[in-house]
C-alpha cells in the first residue's frame, strides 16, 4: 500500500515537473516578447524619468496607485503560461499529498519531502499573489526554481518513505517546519521582485543616460519603485513567518532537547537569515540603503535561505541531521 | 532604529544640529558619538556585522554545541587550532568580538527607542498636525468641486467621515479656508516600540538565565534510581549565580526502558520508532509516582526538567578471582557507536586479582560476523546479543591522581593479552555465560544485558521571559508592519456657487496603499453629504 501510493505520488510529481517546464519555457517567451521593443523603450523611458522627476517629493513614501491602474495586460502567452503553472500545482499537490498519505504523517521530514512540499509553497505563494498583482513577469523565476529543486530533489535527494524517528514525533514538525516553508516562499518571490527591480533601476538609469540597452525588455514590467514595493511587501511577509519559525523552533527544542537555543548549525543559520532580513527592513528606512542596496540585501538573504536548505542541510554537522541522507 | 528620514513632519523643522563650530567640547564629542551609535545607519551595519559574525560557528565545531568535534578538530589541525582558539573561534557566541558586537547593537537600540518612546508619547498626547498650505504637493491630493455646498456642512460631514474611520481629528480654521487634520495609525509606532523593547527583554532574560539554572547529564540502568543532588550526576554545570542548595530533592527511578524499531518497511528495518522510559518519581514529602519520559515528552519535576537524550546496553557483568570470589559485579553502560547499537564499553579491576586488570569490550545486540571474520551489530534490538573482551593487564593509571573517564582505558602502560596481535582470541559470551581469564587470573561472566537512559536535568527559570518577550516581539512585529500611519487632510473653501474640497494624504513608513485610502475617504465624504459622482 505504501509503495503503491508513494509510486504514484513520484509519477504525479514527474508529471508536475513536465507542465511546469512547459510554463517556464511559455514564461520565457513571454519576457522575452518585450526584447524586441528596444526602439519603444526610449520612448517609454521618457516618461518614466519624467515620472521619477516629478516624484522627488513622492519619493519621501514612494506612494504609486495599485497595479490595478497600471495599464499593462497580461499576454496571450503569460495567461497559458499562468494556468499550465496551476495545472503543474495541482499536480504536484497530488503528490506531495500521496508522499503524505503512503508515510501516514506531514510530508517534509526529509531533503526530498522539504523540497517537494517547499516548492509546492513557493509555487502556491506565486500563484496567489498573482491573483492580487499581475507579477506574471517572475513566473520564468519562479517554474525555473522549482523546477530546478525539485530536478535535485529527484535525482539527489530521494529517499523512500521511512517512519519517523523520535525526535521528530511532535506536532512541532507540522507547526515550524510549514511555517519555515512558507516563510521561504515568500522571501522567494521577494528575491525575484529584487533581482527585477536591480535590473530595472539599471535600465531607467541607462535610460536617463540615453544609453542603448539590452534590458529592453523590462520595459513593460513595472518601474524599479514599484518592484520595490512588491518585494518589500512580500518580504516583510516572509519575515513574520520566519520569526514564527525561530519561535516555534525554539520551543520544540527545548522539548525535544532540553534547551530553547544552543548555537546549532541550523539554529544559526536560522538566526542569520533572520538578521539579514532585519537589515533589509531597516535598509529601506536608512538614507542612501533604500533602494539598490536593500534589493541586495534582500537577495543575499534568500541566498542564505538557500544556503541553509542545501548546504547547511548535507554538509553541516548539526542536531537537525534530517535529510535522510547517509 | 533612529527616526527614518521619510518620516520628516510637514509641519515641523527637521532638527538642526548644534552648529556651534568647530570647537567641540568633551561633552560635544560624547554627543557626537552617541548620535553615530544611535544612527540608524549604524544599526544597520551592526546587524549584518552580527550575521556575518554569526557564520563561523556553523562552520567550526562549537565548545558548547560539540565539545568532542572540537576535540577532534585539535588532533585534525594541529597547527591551525590553537590559532583559531586564540581568536575565540571555538567559543564564538560568547567570544569578546561577537559580545562586542550584539552589546553595541543593543546600545543602540536602546539609545534609539528612548527618544523615540518619548517623542510617540507626546504625539499620543498631542493633536494632529496644522494643515500644511499647499495640500497639493502631498504624495497623495484630491479635488473635488461640490455645488450647492457651503464650506461649514462639507468640514462637517468630512470631520464625520474620518472619525468614523478612527482617525484623530483637529479642526484648523482660516480666515478663507476650514481645514481638518487627521491622523491614525499609532498602534505602528507602539507595536515597533514594543517589539525593540521586547527584544531586549528577550536579551536580558536570556543573560540571567543561563546564570541561576544549571544543566547536568545521569546515565541511569534499569532498576537504578538517581537523586538530584551534586554528586549524583556524572556532568553538572551550573549558571553563575546557581548554588546547590538550590537543588529541589527528587529521586528518579528507571523502572522499565522500552525501544521499538521498525520491522516491517524494509526501507528502514531498525530504525527507531519510539523510546519509552517508565520511572517512578519522588520529590521528597510526597508519594512516589509513576511517570513516563519521552523523546519529545520531558519530566517536569521539582523546577527542574528531564530529557531523554540517549540510550544504549548496559551489560551485567560479574569478575571472580581463582577462588570464586566476586571482586566485580556492575552493570556497565556501553557507549554506542553506530545506529545498529555496536557499543563499547570499560571495566576496570584494579585490586582483587593478581594484577591491575582492564577490560575493553565491545556489544553487538545482534550479532554477525564480516566476511573477515569481524563481528559486527545487525540490528539494533537483541535478538541474538555477544560481549567481547579485549583482556589488558598492568598499570591502570588509577593511582597517579589524574582524573580519568570511566568509558575509557588508557593502554599505554597496559600488556594486551587477548584479541587483535596477540596469541588469544578475545573472550566471547552471551548473556548467562562466563569465561576464563588468561593466566588463570579468574572468570569474567555476563549475567544479563540491561538498557539505560541517559538523562538530562535543565532548570532555567527564566525561560518562561524568553518566551514571553518573544511573543511580545511578534505582536509588536505585526502591529508595526501592518497597521499603516496615516495624516489626512481636508480643507474646504468657497467657490464659485458651492464649495472646493480638497483631500491630501501622508503615510509614515510604508504604505503602499495610501491613495486608495484617500480616495475611499473622498467617496464617504461625497456619500455623506448625499452628493453622487458625476
Amino acid at each position: 500500500m505504501t509503495d503503491t501510493l508513494s509510486q504514484f505520488s513520484v509519477l504525479s510529481l514527474y508529471s508536475a515537473m513536465a507542465i511546469y517546464a512547459i510554463a517556464f519555457i511559455l514564461f520565457t517567451f513571454d519576457l522575452a516578447r518585450g526584447a524586441g521593443r528596444e526602439a519603444n523603450a526610449a520612448a517609454a523611458s521618457d516618461s518614466i524619468v519624467q515620472a521619477t522627476g516629478e516624484g522627488s517629493v513622492a519619493t519621501l513614501t514612494r506612494v504609486k496607485p495599485d497595479a490595478a491602474t497600471q495599464p499593462r495586460g497580461r499576454g496571450r502567452l503569460a495567461r497559458i503560461a499562468m494556468a499550465m503553472t496551476w495545472l503543474g500545482f495541482l499536480f504536484q499537490l497530488v503528490a506531495t499529498v500521496l508522499r503524505g498519505v503512503a508515510a501516514s504523517r506531514v510530508p517534509w521530514a526529509n531533503m526530498f519531502e522539504f523540497a517537494m512540499t517547499g516548492t509546492l509553497i513557493i509555487t502556491l505563494v506565486f500563484l496567489i499573489v498573482n491573483l492580487k498583482w499581475d507579477l506574471a513577469f517572475v513566473g520564468a523565476f519562479s517554474t525555473g526554481l522549482v523546477l530546478l529543486l525539485l530536478g535535485l530533489a529527484a535525482t539527489r535527494y530521494y529517499v523512500e518513505v521511512v517512519p519517523l524517528p523520535p525526535a521528530l514525533q511532535s506536532y512541532w514538525l507540522v507547526i515550524h517546519v510549514f511555517v519555515a516553508t512558507l516563510g521561504t516562499g515568500f522571501f522567494a518571490l521577494g528575491f525575484a521582485l529584487s533581482l527585477t527591480q536591480l535590473l530595472q533601476t539599471r535600465r531607467e538609469q541607462r535610460a536617463v543616460e540615453s544609453k542603448p540597452t539590452r534590458l529592453g525588455w523590462l520595459t513593460r514590467l513595472p518601474d524599479s519603485a514599484q518592484l520595490e514595493n512588491y518585494a518589500y511587501r512580500l518580504i516583510i511577509i516572509g519575515f513574520i513567518f520566519w520569526t514564527f519559525t525561530l519561535i516555534a523552533g525554539a520551543v520544540w527544542a527545548e522539548k525535544a532537547w532540553g534547551r530553547y537555543w544552543g548555537w546549532d548549525t541550523k539554529e544559526v543559520w536560522t538566526f542569520i537569515i533572520w538578521t539579514i532580513y532585519a537589515g533589509y527592513i531597516h535598509a529601506r528606512s536608512t538614507r542612501g540603503w533604500r533602494g539598490t542596496r536593500s534589493a541586495v540585501l534582500a537577495m543575499v538573504g534568500f541566498g542564505a535561505v538557500m544556503f541553509n536548505f542545501t548546504v547547511v542541510n548535507i554538509y553541516f554537522k548539526g542536531l537537525h541531521a534530517y535529510s535522510g541522507l547517509s | 532604529m533612529s527616526r527614518p528620514s521619510d518620516h520628516i513632519d510637514p509641519g515641523q523643522a527637521a532638527p538642526v544640529d548644534d552648529v556651534r563650530g568647530v570647537r567641540l567640547g568633551f561633552v560635544g564629542w560624547l554627543r557626537w558619538a552617541w548620535r553615530q551609535i544611535t544612527s540608524m545607519r549604524t544599526a544597520l551595519i551592526l546587524l549584518l556585522l552580527l550575521a556575518i559574525a554569526a557564520i563561523p560557528g556553523s562552520i567550526v565545531p562549537q565548545r558548547s554545541s560539540d565539545p568532542n568535534g572540537v576535540t577532534q578538530y585539535f588532533a585534525d589541525n594541529p597547527d591551525l587550532a590553537p590559532w583559531l582558539d586564540r581568536f575565540q573561534m571555538f567559543d564564538v557566541y560568547t567570544s569578546a568580538w561577537f559580545s562586542a558586537i550584539y552589546i553595541l547593537l543593543f546600545i543602540s537600540l536602546v539609545g534609539c527607542v528612548i527618544p523615540r518612546a518619548k517623542h510617540h508619547w507626546d504625539a499620543l498626547r498631542g493633536a494632529p498636525p496644522a494643515t500644511p498650505q499647499n495640500l497639493n504637493r502631498l504624495p497623495a491630493h484630491l479635488s473635488a468641486s461640490m455645488p450647492g455646498t457651503v464650506p461649514a456642512e462639507v468640514i462637517a460631514a468630512a470631520e464625520r467621515v474620518l472619525r468614523r474611520d478612527r482617525y484623530r481629528v483637529r479642526r484648523y480654521d482660516t480666515s478663507d479656508r476650514l481645514t481638518v487634520s487627521a491622523e491614525r495609525g499609532y498602534l505602528r509606532e507602539t507595536g515597533n516600540l514594543v517589539f525593540h523593547v521586547a527584544l531586549v527583554g528577550v536579551l536580558i532574560s536570556v543573560g540571567f538565565g543561563g546564570g541561576f539554572g544549571f544543566t547536568g547529564q545521569r546515565v541511569v540502568v534499569e532498576g537504578q534510581a538517581f537523586t538530584n543532588s551534586l554528586i549524583s550526576y556524572d556532568t553538572f554545570s551550573p549558571g553563575r549565580f546557581f548554588s546547590a542548595t538550590d537543588l529541589t530533592p527528587f529521586s528518579i527511578t528507571l523502572d522499565k526502558f522500552t525501544t521499538r524499531y521498525e520491522e516491517r518497511n524494509l526501507n528502514a528495518v531498525g530504525q527507531p520508532i519510539d523510546y519509552t522510559a517508565d520511572v517512578t518519581t519522588e520529590v521528597r514529602g510526597s508519594e512516589p509516582i509513576q511517570q513516563v519520559i519521552k523523546v519529545n515528552e520531558p519530566l517536569r519535576i521539582g523546577g527542574a526538567d528531564v530529557y531523554l537524550l540517549g540510550n544504549g546496553y548496559a551489560p551485567a557483568v560479574t569478575v571472580r578471582d581463582p577462588a570464586g570470589n566476586v571482586v566485580y559485579q556492575e552493570t556497565v553502560p556501553f557507549l554506542p557507536q553506530d545506529r545498529n547499537l555496536t557499543s563499547v564499553g570499560v571495566v576496570k579491576l584494579p585490586d582483587g586479582l593478581s594484577q591491575q586488570v582492564g577490560l575493553i569490550g565491545f556489544f553487538y545486540p545482534t550479532v554477525s560476523a564480516g566476511h573477515s571474520g569481524a563481528f559486527f551489530s545487525m540490528y539494533p534490538d537483541l535478538l541474538d546479543p555477544l560481549v567481547t573482551f579485549n583482556v589488558y593487564v598492568g598499570d591502570l593509571g588509577l593511582n597517579d591522581g589524574v582524573p580519568r573517564s570511566v568509558y575509557a582505558l588508557d593502554t599505554s602502560k597496559l600488556t594486551k593479552l587477548t584479541g587483535t596481535k596477540t596469541d588469544l582470541p578475545s573472550l566471547e559470551l552471551r548473556p548467562g555465560e562466563t569465561a576464563q581469564l588468561p593466566n588463570g587470573m579468574g572468570s569474567v561472566s555476563l549475567d544479563s544485558v540491561k538498557r539505560f537512559a541517559s538523562l538530562d536535568v535543565h532548570r532555567d527559570p527564566t525561560q518562561g521571559w524568553v518566551l514571553v518577550f518573544a511573543l511580545a516581539a511578534v505582536a509588536g512585529l505585526l502591529t508595526s508592519l501592518f497597521i499603516p500611519r496615516r495624516r489626512v487632510w481636508i480643507s474646504a473653501r468657497k467657490g464659485s456657487g458651492g464649495t472646493v474640497v480638497e483631500y491630501a494624504a501622508l503615510a509614515r513608513g510604508d504604505d503602499p496603499t495610501l491613495s486608495t485610502a484617500l480616495t475611499r475617504i473622498a467617496t464617504a465624504h461625497g456619500s455623506d453629504l448625499g452628493l453622487v459622482r458625476d
